[in-house]
């Protein structure tokens, strides 16, 4: 038996070490991935971004070289750090910290010493450079706005986070990836794919060379060049029409669904957010939660729509047959309903029709309308589930579902939504306010001019979409099918003519334009805020919907002013001026445009901030701007004429 | 003539053609691990692959002096030769020179020798040598303590110069003891020790004691010489008592880095912020060398295609690590060869010594097969993460000139005797 015991523990061990061997490299053991070997340094080669044009080929968005300064610490020789220091722009407290930081994280790893050099200080630099061991310059690509209109269209790229780079494994630290915007929604045509080389390297992490001769390296694939629908001058021109206002302008080509204009005010100058002051500037912007620069009003913005609304009831009441165009319906300056009464601006006694309701915004008509819509079978229920269904067919309370990187779902509520507010009974009375745009409808200004597109092409749109064209590519279909809506196209007609009829003589028959013949609405919606625990009410929003010519359209639009009071105040000249300028090119009603540009809205909107009660509505004026601000947006408003000068 | 030619013949081919195999593939793994940059150049003598060449064709003369001694020698001076043997490792403390904090080489010019590597045969001898003495009776305790005095000088002097991975291979000569005839109550003890040690650390003394409870109770219920009710309390207090001794000792008396490497071993450690930290430190090693030995997977990256192995992710990996260069350039196909190899060769060398008539070349040939056996279990077992972190060689396969003279010299004195059995008479 002795004679055993170490021949039987030599085979014991074998067994043993041959069983570990199976469960280190057979079982646990993963397929040998050069991507996640860490004895391969992967080089990473960036393709050129692609560029950004406007519907009109004018360049927006193009790319500029950047230069850090980088070290590597152990290879840094005694130099003149006087003259090192006044080169970079930085003094020697700055110099000896930055290089201890550098030093700490690896002395044999390079470390961006100062970032994004301008191009000035790196010419200066580049011809001293061989004098200071250890000090390199490192190219790199950032983006070069050709303009400073559309920071909400355009977005901006920015580092990947540890989010990116946990859903997206193609991304590594100090990607810049595309964050707002065409730069995040085209964010993979845009950016191309980056080449790769495998370099072999040793523990202490130093580049031995490259791995296998390069076999598995590869190039670049360049970023593709993309134009989107924008019309940059139109979106300039909007933008500075919505200077010192808030809100959102929205702009479809109904014949194509494609966004001419997305104005979001306040906005910001796009290139704030490229180089070496991104991130001070991102900070400031994300921490203003008052103006909310960084809030895409146009499109994420959900208001109640107010009177434009007033439209769909016409069209869902034409179509459902509960009302013909000659049928009137008389005004007591209001509406009584039971005990309540929904009041309204018409004269006692005025008797509407389908074409001066719209004209006159005539509550009292809508209400009627409403009713009779849910009334139709005698059942409030099916009626409002019927009502939303038609509603629902021109995009609304629905996300759009097209290329634009944030949005809205909106709300036009059915029978369900009021499920636990009204389990039981339910009448049409009890939702009434949704007859003229308030109660629980909300819809985003895109939603909106998206509304009007289809009332515009009388039944159908296409989606809204900001891509019109990616190169060597086709676009979707998604985007180039029209979306037929559940209104026949007969039954649009009495409503564009209410609608044209609102210029002519109705609440904005001030803000003609010759030749052009707009249709539009106006919309006032009350709304309120929470201030110091109460529901308080502020200004009403101003609303305006248009689109023209009225025969074959070419634009159709949605204009949002926050506590911009009536319809016709704000949103309706910003309306008007924009259809003249895309349709003609040029301006005649100056009046309409010196009055945009000579007014603003800061005091209303500081009133909730102030702490101190305010008054509003009609107790309120507006108020004109700065003098010198004047001046500086007229001066910017004759640049936009003459680029040139 | 016909006894000329058979002179070749009564060599034990076997042995010798694993012998070579291993030298052979080790070499080609020294090569791996140590070569920089594309190029090749085998005779570059700056690099340990090119030194190691050199050893290797050294190594040849060597075997061809050793088996053309006369084999009486090895047994008639064996005592001389532990002797110089051992004056040779007291000499260190005088000559020696540090080298990773260990004081175990002699300095040559450029050249250093490592007297530690050739003890191990010295002593293989002179235990060989005392215990085949008729006068010796391994039962007796006076002559077990003199064989364990033989065998703990060495490794007693070695321990000195802080080479405790050589030390620990004197245990080998249990194996060679035991089967000479030691008590069984050493076997016993030890294994009770070994297991009492793991339990304890594992999972505390508490379970170790009810566990050893059990087991007692079993073993007195089981046992038809019913082993008597006081014996077994006493065993179970010996039990706890010893479990107390193997707690204080690894907590009072081991120093933090052994500590460490036990509690490594052991999987002690569950905080993964603490294990993150080992990684980076005492553990590094061990971790790099198993992360290059999973990346290898079935097949390995093949020969000079190792990525860890070309970038020195294993730092040592020419020496004590060679086998993690086996594991990613080989895959699991070649590792388990070489481990096949090496278990072929150990029993061979067992098989071979079972054969022997005289029990000097039998004792000598099983105290071969387990310091082979020792440093194989010891060094594949570290590396893979199997046992305590200990540094020894591979044998024959680990760059180093001394370890791989030492190892030939060990297995041909072997291979001598053997060819000598039929002379025997």
């Amino acid at each position: 038996m002795r004679k055993f015991l170490l021949f039987l523990s030599v085979i014991f061990i074998g067994f043993i070490f041959i069983g570990r061997l199976f469960y280190l490299q057979v079982y646990t053991s993963t397929e040998h991935n050069l991507f996640e070997d860490n004895a391969i340094r992967k080089v990473y080669d960036y393709p050129k971004r692609g560029f950004v044009y406007d519907r009109n080929g004018q360049l927006l968005v193009a790319n500029q070289p950047s230069y850090d300064v980088m070290v590597i610490p152990r290879e840094v020789k005694p130099l003149d750090t006087l003259e090192f220091c006044s080169l970079l722009k930085i003094d020697k407290a700055t110099f000896i910290k930055t290089f201890e930081k550098a030093y700490h994280y690896s002395p044999r790893l390079p470390s961006v010493f100062v970032a994004q050099l301008s191009k000035e200080d790196y010419a200066v630099l580049q011809e001293k450079m061989r004098k200071y061991q250890g000090f390199y310059i490192q190219k790199r690509s950032l983006r070069h706005y050709q303009t400073t209109i559309g920071a909400n269209v355009l977005g901006d790229i920015g580092e990947v986070g540890y989010r990116d780079i946990k859903d997206d494994p193609y991304y590594i630290m100090g990607d810049l990836k595309g964050k707002q915007g065409v730069e995040a929604s085209y964010e993979n045509t845009l950016r191309g794919v980056k080449g790769i080389k495998f370099i072999q390297k040793d523990r202490f992490n130093r580049d031995i060379g490259p791995y296998k001769e390069g076999k598995f390296d590869t190039v670049p694939q360049q970023g593709k060049d993309i134009t989107i629908t924008i019309d940059a001058k139109l979106q300039a021109y909007g933008e500075l029409l919505m200077q010192n206002k808030r809100g959102g302008v929205i702009a479809i080509e109904p014949s194509s669904g494609e966004i001419l204009a997305m104005i979001a005010a306040p906005s910001y100058n796009p290139n704030i957010l490229v180089g070496r002051n991104r991130s001070a500037n991102f900070t400031k912007l994300f921490r203003d939660t008052i103006g909310k620069p960084l809030f895409n009003r146009s499109l994420q913005g959900v208001y109640e729509p107010g009177s434009p609304f007033k439209l769909m009831n016409a069209l869902i009441a034409l179509q459902e047959g509960v009302l013909t165009p000659k049928e009137t319906v008389t005004c007591y300056r209001g509406y009584r309903y039971g005990n309540r009464f929904m009041k309204c601006h018409c004269n006692v006694g005025t008797v509407n029709n389908m074409i001066t309701g719209i004209q006159r915004s005539c509550n009292a008509y809508f209400a009627t309308a409403y009713r009779k819509i849910l009334d139709k079978n005698g059942n409030a229920s099916d009626g409002i589930n019927n009502w939303s269904t038609h509603a629902k067919s021109f995009g609304l309370g629905e996300f759009l579902n097209n290329d634009l990187y944030v949005g809205q779902k909106g709300r036009i509520p059915d029978r369900d939504y009021y499920k636990h507010v009204y389990p039981k009974t339910f009448y049409s009375t009890y939702t009434i306010s949704n007859a003229i745009g308030q109660g629980e409808v909300a819809t985003t200004p895109i939603q909106l001019a998206n509304m009007i597109a289809a009332i515009a092409n009388r039944g159908f749109y296409y989606t809204p979409h900001i891509i019109k064209n990616i190169e060597g590519e086709t676009l979707p279909e998604q985007f180039t099918a029209p979306k037929y809506t559940t209104i026949d196209r007969e039954n649009f007609e009495p409503v564009i003519e209410g609608m044209f009829q609102v210029y002519k003589k109705g609440t904005a028959s001030m803000l003609q334009v010759k030749d052009i013949d707009i249709c539009g609405k106006t919309g006032t919606v009350e709304n309120f805020a929470i201030i110091d625990g109460k529901k308080t009410q502020l200004t009403d929003h101003s609303i305006f919907v248009a689109f023209a010519p009225k025969d074959n359209p070419k634009i159709a639009l949605a204009v949002f002013v926050e506590n911009g009071y009536w319809g016709s105040r704000f949103a309706g000249k910003i309306a008007s001026l924009m259809i003249e300028k895309h349709i003609k090119g040029f301006i005649t009603r100056t009046d309409l445009e010196d009055w945009l540009l000579r007014y603003g809205l800061e005091e209303e909107y500081a009133k909730p901030y102030s702490g101190k009660p305010f008054n509003i509505n009609d107790k309120t004026i507006v108020h004109p701007v700065d003098e010198s601000e004047y001046q500086h947006l007229k001066q910017r408003l004759k640049e936009l004429e003459n680029p040139g000068v | 003539m016909v006894r000329e030619t058979n002179r070749y013949f009564k060599f034990d081919w076997i042995t010798i053609i694993l012998f070579l195999l291993l030298v052979g593939f080790g070499w080609l793994n020294i090569l791996s691990a140590s070569h920089v940059g594309e190029s090749l150049d085998y005779f570059n003598f700056s690099q340990p692959y090119g030194k190691q060449l050199v050893f290797i064709l050294f190594t040849l003369g060597l075997i061809v002096l050793v088996l053309s001694i006369e084999a009486k020698f090895y047994e008639r001076f064996s005592s001389i030769i532990y002797i110089l043997s051992m004056l040779s490792l007291m000499g260190l403390f005088l000559f020696g020179k540090n080298v990773n904090g260990a004081t175990s080489w002699y300095a040559f010019g450029g050249m250093t020798l490592q007297p530690s590597e050739f003890a191990k045969a010295a002593t293989a001898l002179a235990v060989a040598k005392y215990i085949s003495d008729l006068n010796t009776d391994i039962k007796r305790l006076k002559d077990q303590i003199r064989t364990f005095i033989i065998i703990i000088v060495p490794a007693v002097l070695v321990l000195l110069q802080n080479d405790t991975g050589s030390t620990v291979v004197y245990a080998a000569f249990f194996f060679v003891l035991y089967r000479e005839g030691l008590p069984k109550i050493y076997l016993i003890s030890g294994v009770l020790i070994l297991v009492l040690s793991v339990m304890s650390l594992k999972f505390g003394v508490l379970i170790t004691a009810l566990l050893a409870a059990v087991v007692l109770t079993v073993l007195t219920l089981l046992s038809n010489k019913k082993l008597s009710i006081l014996k077994s309390i006493l065993l179970l207090l010996l039990c706890v008592g010893l479990s107390f001794a193997i707690k204080y000792v690894y907590q009072d008396i081991l120093k933090p880095h052994q500590q460490d490497r036990i509690s490594l071993w052991l999987r002690l450690e569950q905080d993964p912020e603490k294990l993150e930290q080992m990684k980076k430190t005492f553990a590094y090693n061990l971790n790099e060398s198993e992360k290059a030995i999973r990346s290898g997977g079935v097949t390995g990256k093949g020969f000079l295609e190792g990525t860890r192995t070309t970038g020195k992710f294993v730092p040592e990996q020419h020496t004590d690590y060679i086998f993690s260069t086996v594991g990613e350039e080989w895959g699991f196909l070649g590792s388990t060869l070489v481990v096949i190899i090496f278990v072929l060769l150990i029993l061979r060398i067992l098989h071979l010594a079972e054969l022997q008539k005289s029990q000097f070349s039998r004792v000598y040939g099983y105290s071969v097969a387990a310091i082979i056996f020792m440093h194989f279990l010891i060094n594949i077992g570290m590396v893979m993460g199997l046992i305590p972190t200990i540094g020894i060689p591979l044998p024959l396969f680990s760059y180093g000139g001394s370890g791989l003279w030492a190892f030939t010299i060990l297995i041909f004195i072997f291979i001598k005797l053997d060819s000598n059995r039929i002379n025997e008479w």
